[in-house]
């Protein structure tokens, strides 16, 4: 199923049909989605800005009153930029471990296997069998196999890798390991979907001109496959740095691995402190649209969608 | 002499990559392996250390009411978004392949935007939004919020079907005198179908394993993810991993079918 949909689209293309002047035919089918997404998507957004501003005062109905209070932002980046440093460091090391892990994940199946079709598919079946298992229990799956008890760290100990006081859970490593676990078929999806795309004649042509398998893959294969590698690195960056669920307590987090989303989290659902919840989404949502704009501008990328 | 070089190396590549692979996939699948097999396990509320093979957890799946409730609250939601979600991103998906207009790139930014923001900031608008307008959260409000991060994916996901689609067909149906609407629920519906069918799956994927929004937007009510993250402070009991075992295996089945399916019709329509 959602194998074909987690492929760019300009896989599929064949070719642009001729476009007809759009009249009230495309309007009334443009209409009720684009007005949902305003509704749903802008309309909240700005709701969040505004309440960035806002004076939080419990008594009030709601928890805050509106105002123009700009210190939100100064009292969160003075209290919250470790965690926001975390979160961004976090999403980094999740996003090169993914794609080191996914690119020969990939590359076997879009080229070494491409021929092979049911192998490719079947192969394609497992990279998104993870999607059809509830992440949560998963993440709660690694926590119970990496946790003291479990095996890992049994057998470390005994071979004497690691202490009998030394943790596994609770540690940033452990954060990282399962951000970039949860975030592999994102990554592996968009780069198979670029070198199964790739012409395999330039390999070959790399070779008869005498070019060693390395410098084959870094100035062809490489180069080709940066639309896959630019997508998967956004899809596995931007919602690891957002995400709070691996960094979490009762999941593989420990107290000093809090990212922003948990901060978020339990600002406006715990403590309930709106304007400070939205200010720290604000700012976590113009952190990532400037890096994603220097990156997709260095990287040159057009047509996202 | 390089080129030597290169031959020589291929064997060592040929059995390292495969290798690779399978250890990867192996890793990859162990955490699932892990939750299918302690559905069997004879345990309680924590379902941590394994207390010996059981069946009764598969056959009592609702002794723990609230794990069913909340199972019953996902698939509603994922049901009705999916539909709601479909329908509208496949008319968008329709409207941007086969119109012209100014909007285009606005449109494209805005279809974008979702999928790029990351849960937390959306699932923290939409509470922001529903505290100022005064809406209780609830099953309603869940199912605005998945509708809305599920639309995008439809139109990504359709929009390649109509591009792939062969204008002719539809002139062909034209030039037999096909009135709009016969063109349409005649030729361009049932060969734009595999695209929704996979649209409204991945929709209802997305929809069904949601988390973070869903946390932000649903109150007291709870939806099979928001269930486990609450239940993981004090365990989980071994009939959330019997449905969610039983999800992941009507999952492969139905994908395995959908694939065996398409790529028949695909065959069918080359000849």
């Amino acid at each position: 199923m959602a194998i074909s949909a987690l492929v760019p689209a300009g896989a599929q293309a064949a070719r642009e049909p001729e476009r007809r002047r759009g009249g009230l035919v495309a309007l009334a089918l443009l209409v009720p989605g684009l007005a949902y997404l305003a509704l749903f998507f802008l309309v909240p957004f700005v709701s969040l800005l505004i309440t960035s501003f806002g004076i939080n005062d419990t008594a009030t109905y709601g928890g805050y009153y509106y105002a123009f209070y700009w210190q939100n932002y100064v009292d969160v980046i003075a209290q919250y930029w470790p965690q926001f440093l975390r979160s961004f460091w976090y999403a980094l090391l999740a996003t090169v471990f993914a794609l080191l892990i996914s690119y020969p994940i990939a590359y076997f199946i879009g080229v070494t296997i491409r021929e092979r079709k049911l192998l490719r598919n079947l192969l394609l079946v497992l990279v998104i069998a993870p999607f059809f298992i509830s992440f949560l229990l998963r993440t709660l799956a690694w926590k119970q196999i990496l946790s003291d008890e479990g095996p890992v760290v049994g057998v470390l100990q005994v071979v004497g890798l690691m202490g009998p006081q030394d943790h596994i859970t609770g540690t940033p490593f452990a954060v990282v390991f399962g951000l970039t676990y949860n975030f592999i078929p994102f990554m592996t999806l968009p780069l198979f979907a670029s070198l199964d795309r790739l012409d395999k004649r330039l390999i070959e042509a790399g070779s008869d001109l005498y070019s060693g398998n390395a410098s084959t893959f870094w100035k062809v294969t490489f180069p080709l496959s940066l639309p896959g590698v630019i997508s998967g690195t956004l899809l596995t960056f931007i919602p690891a740095a957002g995400d709070y669920v691996n960094a979490s307590q009762s999941f593989l987090g420990g107290p000093g691995t809090a990212m922003i989303g948990n901060v978020i989290q339990s600002k406006f659902l715990i403590t309930v402190n709106y304007p400070q919840a939205a200010a720290l989404s604000i700012l976590l949502m113009a952190v990532i649209v400037v890096i994603v704009g220097l990156y997709v501008r260095r990287a040159g990328t057009d047509d996202l969608l | 002499m390089r080129r030597a070089e290169a031959r020589r190396r291929r064997p060592i590549g040929s059995w390292l990559l495969p290798l690779y692979v399978t250890v990867a996939f192996v890793i990859l699948l162990i955490p699932i392996v892990y939750t299918f097999v302690f559905s069997f396990n004879d345990a309680n509320r924590s379902n941590i250390s394994w207390n010996g093979f059981t069946l009764q957890n598969w056959l009592t799946v609702c002794a723990q009411p609230e794990v069913c409730v909340a199972f019953g609250n996902s698939i509603l939601v994922g049901l009705v978004a999916t539909v709601i979600a479909t329908t509208l991103g496949t008319m968008i998906a329709l409207a941007l392949v086969r119109y012209r207009f100014r909007a285009r790139s606005s449109i494209s930014l805005l279809l974008f935007l979702p999928m790029a923001t990351p849960e937390v900031v959306i699932g923290a608008g939409l509470a922001a939004q529903f505290l100022t307008i005064g809406v209780a959260k609830g099953l309603v409000t869940i199912i605005i919020a998945h509708t809305m991060f599920c639309l995008s994916f439809v139109v990504v996901t359709v929009r390649a079907r109509v591009l792939s689609l062969d204008p002719a067909l539809e002139e062909a149906g034209r030039d037999l005198y096909g009135s709009p609407r016969e063109v349409f629920w005649r030729i361009t519906f049932p060969l734009l179908l595999p695209g929704i069918v996979a649209a409204a799956l991945l929709s209802f994927s997305l929809s069904f394993d949601d988390f973070i929004i869903t946390y932000f937007t649903s109150g007291t009510v709870q939806t099979f993810p928001v269930y486990i993250y609450v239940a993981a402070q004090r365990g989980i009991p071994p009939q959330a991993n019997v449905i969610a075992s039983a999800v992941f295996l009507i999952a492969i089945a139905a994908t395995l079918v959908f694939q065996i399916v398409s790529a028949r019709r695909a065959s069918r329509l080359r000849r």
